[in-house]
């Protein structure tokens, strides 16, 4: 196969205040006729630069260098006038975000026809005809009708979607997808990748699939190629790669992403430290300050990318030493957990019965109406039993979130009961509740919000102590004992939170979590909007801290596979309800739900040969509006299993809300499973 | 192991150098805009010959010069003489100085009052909330000038610091609800909501977390409203209402001013070029600030991925 795209040497910086930032540095990489190439990389590793360079949409303070050949032409030498005739045409984008990439103002329809007309000399009514064409090829129910829509008319499943018959409109023979599933929920990304399979079918384009989730290239890609701070550090066939990693930063990701098939057991191998600033790279490789294996000669050299066999490269002069190291299991190893972890502690921590929220809809300016409800979160039942996790589940919207922050309010709720550690909520005076504080802190999703950055993370992790008048010397003494206790230095404390990278942060944000010695921690994705690298440590870090305090955790999370890593006991919710919940092992080896069952199956597992043999349940549509609630049974409309049922049943699904009742050893909302 | 450290401290120091250089790019940024370092050449000369000279000059401002009366400008009067025979220079100087007083101090304490009212009404929503911003809302429609000229009766005979009170009260509106929309931005972030969840005392969310954060704003704002307060307070002073004889501002000298300007100019140029001159080196300032607090096209240097 020849290569369609060449890429040799490019390198990309940007200069800027704090120094010159070294986006890419001298990647050399092909992409063939009609495969799909992965790129994985962390934030800052330079993936999304690079495919910017090649579609030559770099920002004009950027400074490239080296090449990209493509149809004999060096794309970096052409003008902005002689790109655009190629862009759309032979090499086309699909970007993250879908919502600011489409055209507010104008219909779906005619932003199709638009970029036909550009490129083809065609009519605006045949333009109009292909456009409903290509809406019905990503999958786009009733196209005709839906290309007279608006882009706000479409959710963002349907939205990525246009993306993609916009990027397959003419015909290119490269398509760039940036993290083309990154803000989609998981049953929505499934889909989604679906479509551009057949995307890449249809028209044998090449994809160059951008992304940090190496679950989303096993299922899809040919070839994968891993980068890290600007450099392409490994490249092969996805089989092989994932088989036998060769470069130690490959062996640390594979090692250190929790998988949705593998068992709790063992703890997982984690990378020690942050990718470097681009701004200030170490000498040599850059990978080697995290390397178990660097030695002296690998901070005197940047490797060159070298071949080790059939179609394979990585960027490491002790290659051959890593092979045997791996192979004897002595590289990013997995620590196995501790015995005697199952708390034996009895008693429960928080109880939910019943709970509801929901959000008026309002209407007019000056006499406001409520028009009516969103249901934000309606029949919640909840068990968090004490030293133990519970993980609540769902997707985006499904009010998990709400669920969580309902009750760290500790007010009586709408409707329903929340007790924490005994005392029910409701019941609470103000003093009582103030001091049930100190039993009941929370750990936010991002680190870089939830910290102040104009206070010293001293005084941060101090502020609870402060709060409750704990006297200023013992404040320091405790400071201390938790930044050890999370694993940061002792004389760090006096530092801002810009200082430190976004699982130190985390820490931070644990340790001030953990200041009062709470007996119950909520965890509200702890650790989604960290780097895949550094995820593990965090894991790692909060169950040890589980076993060594006896906390309780209530996680919230739309991630199963980290939720398999920590959790016992799992809550699944969609739209307002909990539909199934049970031990975690339980319900991952036997889920009874429908949705559960997707979800489930939804998850990308990051091994080719698992992730390519599995059967797929792929949901159709995309999540009701909260505002008005399918009736009966809230998944009906989406469900799978309704359309193999006899219509008594399947009749019952639409007309009366399943209740969630006790079924083998967890508890299941299904009139289909419970019969 | 020797590398290992060795990177591991090369690793660290760009972290360690991330904070200083905020503070630093902010001063480059601001060292790098020529007509923000004019204006602060121009205020500092100002308040250095403002309250230096009178230490030296030959004259004081309420003493006359019978020699000399309505001469224009000499060897022994710098600026010129008055119709009875006042040092123009002096007379200059010592408005400059109550201008530039009056200016500062309006303009920190309408700021800071701005901030106490707009985070707070910011922060704690509800009816709290709406009460204050009726009262701002009702303080905006009242003609703030046509205010002071009615109260000029009360403290006319008062000590002027009854001005700066008058002034500070007529000007912190908009910066208060400039400020609230900040503080209901900051209010929904997680590290308010972490503190709130912890239990600390609204008075401290509001001292400890939201002020800090807005301390760019607050600056921006002060330094504008600076410019702002000179002229209200020469408007009033020029119209009679503002300082009172026999204390002297520039508002003051350039109404007693405008009668002889064409033919007297001495009278009228000095008083109302300084003014021209601070006021603009106070909008300098101001923008200058602006600027290096928000980066806007700067952008282009940030981070990329």
């Amino acid at each position: 196969m020849s290569a369609l795209v060449e890429i040799s040497d490019l390198a990309v910086s940007f200069p800027s205040e704090a120094g010159l930032v070294r986006a890419v540095r001298g990647v050399s990489l092909d992409v063939r006729a009609g495969e799909v190439l992965g790129v994985v990389g962390e934030s800052g590793s330079g993936k999304t630069v690079m495919s910017l360079s090649v579609i030559g949409l770099l920002p004009d303070s950027a400074r490239a260098s080296g090449s990209v050949v493509f149809g004999g032409r060096d794309l970096l030498t052409l003008d902005d006038d002689e790109m655009s005739r190629l862009r759309g045409r032979e090499i086309s984008m699909v970007f993250q975000d879908p919502l600011s990439a489409l055209n507010p103002v104008h219909t779906i329809g005619r932003q199709l026809a638009e970029a036909l007309l550009i490129h083809q000399d065609v009519s605006r009514e045949v333009a109009a005809r292909r456009a409903v064409e290509l809406l019905e090829i990503v999958g786009i129910p009733r196209p005709g009708e839906r290309a007279q829509s608006y882009p706000h008319e479409f959710s963002g499943g349907m939205r990525q979607r246009v993306m993609i018959a916009l990027a397959i409109a003419n015909q290119p023979k490269v398509i760039l997808a940036d993290e083309p599933t990154t803000a989609l929920d998981v049953t929505v990304q499934a889909q989604i990748l679906d479509v551009l399979r057949t995307a890449r079918d249809m028209t044998g384009a090449a994809i160059v699939l951008v992304t940090h989730d190496l679950g989303v290239v096993a299922g899809l890609a040919d070839r994968v190629a891993i980068m890290y701070a600007g450099k392409v550090v490994e490249v092969g066939p996805v089989a092989d790669v994932y088989a036998a990693p060769a470069m130690p930063y490959t062996i640390g990701l594979l090692g250190s992403i929790p998988r949705v098939d593998a068992g709790a057991g063992d703890r997982l191998a984690s990378i020690p430290g942050a990718p470097p600033s681009p701004v200030a790279l170490p000498d040599g490789c850059a990978f080697a300050p995290r390397c178990p294996a660097a030695q002296p000669v690998c901070g005197a050299q940047i490797p060159p990318l070298a071949t080790v066999g059939p179609e394979r490269a990585i960027a490491c002069v002790r290659g051959a030493d890593i092979a045997v190291l791996r192979r004897e299991g002595r590289l990013f190893v997995a620590t196995p957990r501790p015995l005697g972890h199952a708390s034996t502690a009895d008693g429960v921590a928080i109880e939910v019965r019943g709970l509801r929220k929901t959000f008026p809809l309002l209407k007019g300016a000056v006499m406001r109406r409520r028009v009516g409800s969103v249901f934000a979160v309606d029949g919640v039942d909840l068990t968090l039993r004490a030293g133990r996790s519970l993980a609540l589940v769902g997707e985006s919207g499904c009010g998990k979130t709400t669920t969580l922050l309902e009750i760290l309010n500790l007010v009586a709720p709408e409707a329903g009961s929340i007790t924490v550690l005994g005392r029910d909520a409701a019941a609470l005076t103000k003093a009582e509740r103030l001091e049930m504080r100190k039993d009941l802190q929370i750990v936010f999703q991002d680190p870089f919000a939830s910290l102040d950055p104009r206070l010293p993370i001293g005084d941060a992790i101090a502020e609870p102590l402060r709060t409750f008048g704990v006297p200023r010397d013992r404040q320091d003494a405790r400071v201390h004992e938790l930044l050890e206790l999370v694993g940061l230095q002792r004389d760090q404390a006096t530092k801002y939170p810009a200082e430190f990278s976004g699982g130190q942060r985390q820490r931070i944000a644990i340790a001030r979590a953990l200041a009062l010695n709470p007996k119950v921690l909520a965890l509200d994705e702890p650790v989604s909007a960290l780097d895949v690298s550094v995820r593990a440590g965090v894991l790692n870090l909060l169950s040890e801290l589980q076993e060594k305090l006896s906390l309780s955790y209530l996680f919230v999370s739309h991630d199963l596979s980290v939720v398999r890593r920590i959790a016992d006991d799992i809550a699944v919710m969609y739209l307002g309800g909990i539909v199934e919940s049970g031990p975690v092992p339980e319900v991952f080896a036997r889920p009874r739900h429908p949705y559960t069952q997707a979800l489930l199956s939804a998850v990308p597992i990051p091994d080719p040969s698992v992730e390519r043999a599995r059967q797929r349940i792929v949901l159709t549509g995309d999540l009701p509006s909260p505002a008005d609630p399918p009736s009966g049974c809230r998944f009906h409309t989406r469900c799978h299993v309704r359309a193999t049922l006899a219509p008594d049943v399947s009749a019952r699904c639409v007309r009366e809300r399943p209740v969630l009742s006790a079924h083998g050893s967890g508890a299941v909302a299904c009139h289909a499973t419970l019969g | 192991m020797t590398t290992f450290d060795a990177a591991g401290a090369a690793s660290a120091a760009p972290a360690g150098e991330e904070r200083l250089s905020r503070a630093r790019l902010i001063r480059r940024r601001f060292l790098r805009n020529r007509l923000a370092l004019f204006g602060i050449a121009v205020i500092a000369t100002m308040f250095f010959v403002a309250f230096v000279s009178p230490l030296f000059a030959p004259w004081n401002y309420y003493e006359n010069d019978f020699t000399a009366l309505l001469q224009g400008p000499s060897a022994s009067h710098w600026f010129g003489t008055t119709q009875i025979g006042v040092d123009v220079f002096a007379q200059t100087m010592r408005g400059l100085q109550k201008s530039l007083i009056i200016g500062m101090l309006v303009a920190v304490f309408s700021t800071g009052l701005s901030a106490l009212v707009g985070a707070f009404a910011g922060y704690v929503q509800g009816r709290a909330d709406r009460v204050v911003m009726w009262v701002v809302d009702l303080l905006l429609v009242l003609p703030s000038f046509l205010v002071l000229v009615l109260l000029s009766r009360f403290y006319q005979t008062k000590n002027w610091l009854f001005l700066v009170f008058g002034l500070t009260v007529l000007d912190w509106m908009i910066t208060a609800r400039v400020v609230r929309g900040i503080a209901m931005s900051l209010r929904e972030r997680d590290f308010v909501r972490a503190a709130r969840y912890m239990g600390v005392p609204t008075s401290t969310i509001i001292v400890r977390h939201l002020l800090p954060n807005m301390a760019s704003i607050l600056i921006i704002a002060a330094t504008l409203n600076v410019a702002g307060a000179i002229l209200a307070e020469t408007g009033l002073s020029y119209l009679g209402f503002g300082v009172q004889a026999p204390d002297v501002s520039l508002g003051t000298l350039i109404a007693e001013g405008t009668a002889s300007a064409l033919t007297y100019p001495w009278l009228f140029v000095f008083a109302g070029g300084i003014l021209i001159l601070t006021v603009l080196a106070f909008s300098f300032i101001g923008d200058g600030v602006r600027d290096a607090f928000d980066p806007g096209s700067a952008r282009g240097g940030g981070r990329v991925e």
